[in-house]
């Protein structure tokens, strides 16, 4: 080979950097899903869980646009046509009133930084 | 004809993850078996390649001359395109790696009437390319998300600059954007000019295509057909931590986004997209021009066994002189000494 050591020097650093996540994991403890503390006094949520899940966040952005800019303050549920009022603060925070213990777990593993507290008060969850 | 040969191909291969993972229900072999094996393959296929080239000789000094060489004193040498010293072609390769900088000198040629040959600068492709490239690094590092617990905060940083203009939820990132107009371009330029499209193969639009195919799943998966992000998470990080597991409620969209990506570290090795690696081993643009300051011997020469004229001479002297051709040492002294 020529200048060998150049291009396995070179080979080597590609390799530990590709493999970065294999090694860079080792010695953490292992990964599992974020739990989340639901609230004890509610049983459902505005939507299915299943739903929430993948669509909260463009809801809560609906219901930003629809509420501070069109002045729609009535949500109705999909399926049972239950009435709920759009805000951040009065609907989704009355049952998850911790947000360090709902919101934040998911999005802190995920690496996901909503920016809903640039302008909402966020909630001690000192309870 | 070309163009829709390859983008069959990727669609076929959408339908074998469809198929496989989505009807058939092999979510372990989509989600496990099958990215091990490509990150096993890439990784010792891109590595075996490098090593095959480093083995081939270079048996001449062919720096590509972009500029002028180094000379005398009072002449300005061009240290970056015609580099004479080792840091001089650390300089190119930096430029080159990172700025593409040959591909900024790309010009394109015009027949007008009369007839007159015209050159012109052209940059499209230089453009699209950077910003091809960086979108496509940008993404890569973005997933590390996914790759590690706790997420280090770099890629904290980068995922936040490339989501800085807060469109939409989930946040619209630039490259993304980028990404597509990008690689449509690249496309697009094949199929347009005409010289472009005639030297133009399979090899070039499949990869074009695959990517393409893997970047519009992943912004399906992200901003349309959503599939449980905490679950692909957890199975990311199983496959990172040699765990593999599949959890519920992993989408068919995320194993259809997987399996190409999967096939593209597979097809990695064997095709023009070790570029990524060849482009360190260019003689072309990591040799110094120092052509005539020092001597460079071909490596692959060997002594050579020679019979010089004296020596033949020296052989045949006695039938030369009787045949009556010229010889440089006269015969007669020789048996003069001899005596």
């Amino acid at each position: 080979m020529y200048d060998g050591g150049k291009i396995i020097a070179g080979l080597a650093v590609f390799v530990l950097l590709f493999t970065f996540p294999f090694w860079y994991n080792i010695g953490n403890a292992a990964y599992t899903k974020p739990k989340l503390e639901l609230p004890k006094d509610a049983k459902e949520c505005v939507e299915k869980t299943e739903w929430m899940r993948a669509e909260h966040m463009q809801l809560l952005n609906e219901w930003r646009d629809e509420a501070i800019r069109e002045g729609h303050h009535t949500y109705k549920n999909m399926v049972t046509g239950k009435v709920y009022k759009k805000s951040l603060t009065k609907t989704c925070l009355k049952c998850h009133a911790q947000k360090d213990k709902f919101c934040d777990r998911c999005h802190e593993s995920l690496s996901v930084h909503p920016y809903c507290w640039d302008c909402h008060v966020a909630p001690k969850g000192d309870k | 004809m070309k163009a829709i040969y390859s983008l069959f191909l990727v669609f076929a291969l959408v339908l074998v993850a469809l198929l496989g993972a989505g009807a058939g229900g092999m979510h372990y072999l989509f989600g496990v078996i099958i990215p091990y094996v490509a990150v096993v393959l890439f990784v010792a296929g891109f590595v075996m390649r490098v090593i095959r080239w480093g083995k081939s000789p270079v048996p001449f000094r062919i720096p590509t001359t972009c500029g002028q060489e180094f000379s005398l004193p009072w002449i300005k040498q061009n240290k970056i395109d015609n580099p004479s010293t080792t840091w001089g072609v650390i300089l190119r390769m930096f430029f080159e790696i990172v700025l593409f900088r040959s591909l900024f000198r790309n010009t394109r040629v015009e027949l007008h009437d009369g007839p007159k040959l015209a050159y012109a600068s052209n940059k499209w492709l230089w453009l699209f390319a950077l910003l091809f490239h960086y979108s496509f690094l940008t993404i890569f590092l973005r997933h590390m998300r996914l790759f590690t617990e706790p997420v280090p905060g770099f890629f904290q940083a980068l995922e936040s600059v490339d989501g800085m203009l807060q469109i939409g939820v989930p946040s619209l990132y630039l490259t993304d954007v980028v990404i597509v107009v990008a690689a449509t371009y690249l496309f697009l330029r094949r199929v347009v000019i005409p010289q472009v499209r005639y030297v133009s193969l399979p090899a070039d639009y499949f990869p074009l295509f695959l990517i393409l195919g893997i970047v519009l799943s992943g912004i399906f998966m992200r901003y349309f057909v959503k599939t449980d992000i905490v679950s692909v998470k957890e199975l990311t990080m199983g496959l990172v931590t040699f765990h593999p597991r599949i959890p519920e409620g992993v989408g068919t969209i995320f194993y259809i986004h997987v399996f190409l990506v999967s096939v593209l570290l597979i097809y990695f090795p064997f095709s023009k997209l070790m570029h990524m690696g060849g482009v360190f081993l260019s003689p072309t643009r990591n040799l110094a021009n120092n052509n005539r300051m020092k001597i460079h011997v071909n490596p692959w020469n060997y002594p050579v066994k020679v019979h010089t004229y004296e020596a033949y001479e020296d052989e045949f002297r006695e039938k030369m002189v009787e045949a009556g051709l010229p010889v440089e040492k006269p015969l007669e002294q020789q048996p003069e000494n001899k005596e």
